[in-house]
């Protein structure tokens, strides 16, 4: 089985250490990975604002970069979901798109593939766990709280194989933080609330840190933590589960 | 880069005790309503079975709407058809001038906001009063619904008191006592049910089978509004009709657990004809643009809402921007989506004021692709017109960066790393993005450089 990796634009540029993270863990367990060099961006944050057309290039590229592996790994709940669900129509019917079911967030990889129940990392901290959207309702990484349905949270389940964490997760467990890519700018005052509202419910639990499987998410209430000055640190799940590893 | 609806949502934050309560205010309604949804086992199954009822009608309508109409008029109802908003309040008027009608005393109904008959009618000299408590408040105060289903939910019970006061409904002076006010009130309303020459009732359903106009209400206010006056006129879109009884079923057990979190309404009323002591019934089946809607590939399952206003409980841009922030008198996810259905360029701001969370779609009864209509609307801005245009040099720059990995590499091996990040993220006091947020540590190398050094990429 080999793994190409992912790494999406802005982890590569503002958060590598999940992406070493990300390689390491993957490594841990005996996965053939590597990182094709030539590598961007998927293209969802043109498309999310609009622009699907901008998108396509970069889709084109994308499906020549991975298509040769088994599955395309991403620590990117958002990007993974856009490959997924909107590559195959992008591309066209004429032209077979291999990338969009190879595409798989770490998360889904580890719980779903390679069913991972050893011992993992140690991480002797309490934790709030902040679903993102796109992995709460596209990817399907833990049940929506609007749906009926019997109660999950893969990402949950992968963070108890980490020895000492206590992981516990805020009031409105999946409601939005506010990033929303263009929202953020175009939006400034809500994105901001919900940022704040989203932070303070997950500092109420009294946890030390706040993960999350996307950075983009990560990215805003941190931002957010540090211009209202509270006092609260963010961790990719798999940098968590990668810990002394 | 400010739309109308960001600026608006801007002013609206300000207040912040009213802000917080606004937000608490609508999450404690979804949380009802989820209460209401883990009640029912088969809650996944009854959405899906809503939809399928919906898509089914919608894509038969010609069918169903001459099956509704042959069956009203057997059962003695006068049916008219009006093709827009101009026709229906031409015929609502000609129905009520016929009938030297001074008054009319109505319930709630989303249709006569969207052909804005009340000031129509008004003009020509025929009062009408609205008769759901939600409703009068605001046509007192002479502002539009904030919410479809909740449309006075932004004014709390002193500025009820206040306005009750000055309108002389209350006679107390300072007391906002809800229970006093809601008693005040019915009395006032109890005296136009009775001096009204018209009623009208929106409706929630028709049922295609019967004939019957199905009207939900909490209120009673319906029922006042036919029970008194002579002469009833229904007001339905083209898209209520559904096939029958079975199906308003489906429907009855989801509107209001889904809407409010109650397991039904307190009144359910069908209205098949005028009452004995009552002159005549008119039913005014609108289309005004349903129709083309329909065609609409891409949106015309927007036709499957029924008006529950959950997807604007569950929004959490709504709940923090408030039902005036957008430019479409229906507010929320449906809402972005009916304005732009009903004019992309004036409408086209609201299509920003969401974070494609796809909660709405989530919480659907007739699970209608909400956030998924957003994000399709977007790609149409620019053959609009509508698209914002630094918006567009951004993704365009991005897509160059992007799409030649060379010069994505030199880049990130040149210039600093805030130089080839996406621009709306670079902090500075131009930026949108420094309003909210502090900056952000950059790497000291991005990840494609370290994985040179960790040797985990495949020769070239």
């Amino acid at each position: 089985m080999k793994i190409g990796l992912f790494i999406p634009c802005y982890v590569d540029t503002l958060y590598p250490e999940v992406g070493v993270a990300t390689y390491r863990l993957l490594k841990h367990l005996g996965i053939d990975v590597t990182y094709p060099l030539h590598q961007t961006c998927c293209g969802q944050p043109m498309a999310n604002a609009g622009f699907e057309g901008e998108a396509l290039p970069l889709v084109k590229k994308f499906e020549e970069t991975f298509n040769a592996f088994d599955y395309v790994v991403a620590p990117s709940v958002s990007c993974t979901a856009f490959v997924r669900l909107n590559y195959q129509r992008l591309l066209g019917e004429a032209h077979e798109c291999t990338t969009a079911q190879k595409a798989m967030d770490v998360v889904e990889f580890l719980h779903d593939v390679v069913k991972v129940n050893q011992p993992l990392g140690r991480f002797p901290h309490k934790v709030s766990l902040h679903n993102s959207c796109h992995g709460v309702r596209e990817l399907r990484l833990s049940s929506p709280s609007e749906e009926h349905i019997a109660k999950f949270n893969k990402i949950k389940d992968l963070l108890q194989l980490v020895d000492g964490i206590e992981v516990v997760e805020p009031e409105r467990p999946d409601e939005c933080c506010g990033f929303g890519g263009m929202f953020a700018v175009e939006e400034t005052a809500v994105s901001a609330q919900m940022g704040i509202d989203k932070l303070n419910r997950h500092i109420a639990t009294g946890a030390e840190y706040i993960t999350g499987p996307d950075c983009s998410c990560l990215m805003h209430l941190s931002g957010v933590a540090k211009k209202q000055g509270k006092d609260i640190q963010f961790k990719h799940v798999v940098e968590i589960l990668a810990a002394g590893i | 880069m400010g739309t109308q609806h960001s600026k608006a949502a801007k002013e609206f934050l300000k207040n912040q005790d009213y802000a917080h309560w606004h937000d608490n205010t609508f999450w404690a309604v979804r949380q009802k309503r989820d209460n209401m949804a883990q009640g029912l086992d088969e809650w996944e199954q009854l959405r899906e079975k809503a939809s399928a009822i919906k898509r089914h009608t919608i894509t038969h309508l010609d069918q169903y709407l001459d099956e509704f109409a042959t069956r009203a008029e057997r059962n003695g109802a006068i049916v008219h058809w009006a093709k827009d908003a101009a026709e229906f309040n031409e015929i609502v008027y000609g129905i009520l001038k016929e009938h030297d009608v001074k008054k009319m005393v109505k319930s709630k109904s989303m249709l006569t906001e969207e052909c804005g008959m009340n000031p129509y009618l008004e003009a020509r000299g025929i009062e009408v009063v609205e008769t759901d408590l939600g409703e009068r408040i605001i046509q007192l105060k002479g502002q539009k619904p904030s919410h479809i289903v909740m449309p006075a939910i932004h004014l709390n019970h002193d500025d009820v008191g206040e306005l009750f006061e000055e309108k002389g409904i209350s006679d107390e002076k300072g007391n906002h006592d809800p229970t006093y006010l809601t008693y005040r009130a019915r009395l006032s309303l109890r005296n136009e049910f009775l001096t009204a020459d018209a009623g009208m009732t929106g409706a929630n359903f028709g049922i295609a089978e019967t004939g019957d106009i199905v009207v939900c209400t909490n209120e009673g206010n319906a029922d006042m509004s036919t029970s008194c006056p002579k002469l009833h006129i229904a007001a339905i879109g083209l898209e209520k009709v559904i096939p029958n009884y079975d199906c308003l079923a489906v429907f009855q057990r989801m509107l209001c657990r889904a809407g409010t979190g109650q397991p039904t309404t307190t009144y359910t009323s069908h209205f098949r004809k005028a009452r004995p002591t009552a002159e005549q019934m008119h039913i005014v089946l609108v289309d005004n643009g349903r129709s083309d809607w329909i065609a609409n590939p891409e949106h015309w399952e927007i036709l499957k809402c029924i008006r529950c206003g959950s997807c604007m409980n569950t929004c959490p841009v709504y709940r923090r921007s408030g039902g005036y922030s957008y430019s479409y008198f229906i507010p929320g996810p449906v809402g972005i989506n009916l304005g732009m259905l009903r004019s992309p360029l004036q409408h086209s701001g609201n299509v920003s004021a969401c974070t494609l969370c796809l909660s709405c779609q989530s919480v659907c009864p007739v699970k209608i692709d909400l956030g998924d209509q957003v994000y399709k609307w977007r790609q149409q801005l620019d053959e609009f017109g509508t698209a914002n245009s630094s918006k567009k040099l951004m993704c365009n720059a991005m897509t160059t960066l992007f799409s030649h990995p060379s010069l994505y590499k030199m880049a990130t091996a040149v210039s600093p790393l805030a130089n080839i990040l996406p621009p709306f993220l670079i902090n500075s006091s131009l930026n949108p993005w420094a309003e909210g947020h502090d900056m952000m540590k950059f790497p000291k190398k991005p990840f494609h450089e370290m994985a040179k050094d960790l040797n985990i990429s495949p020769k070239a």
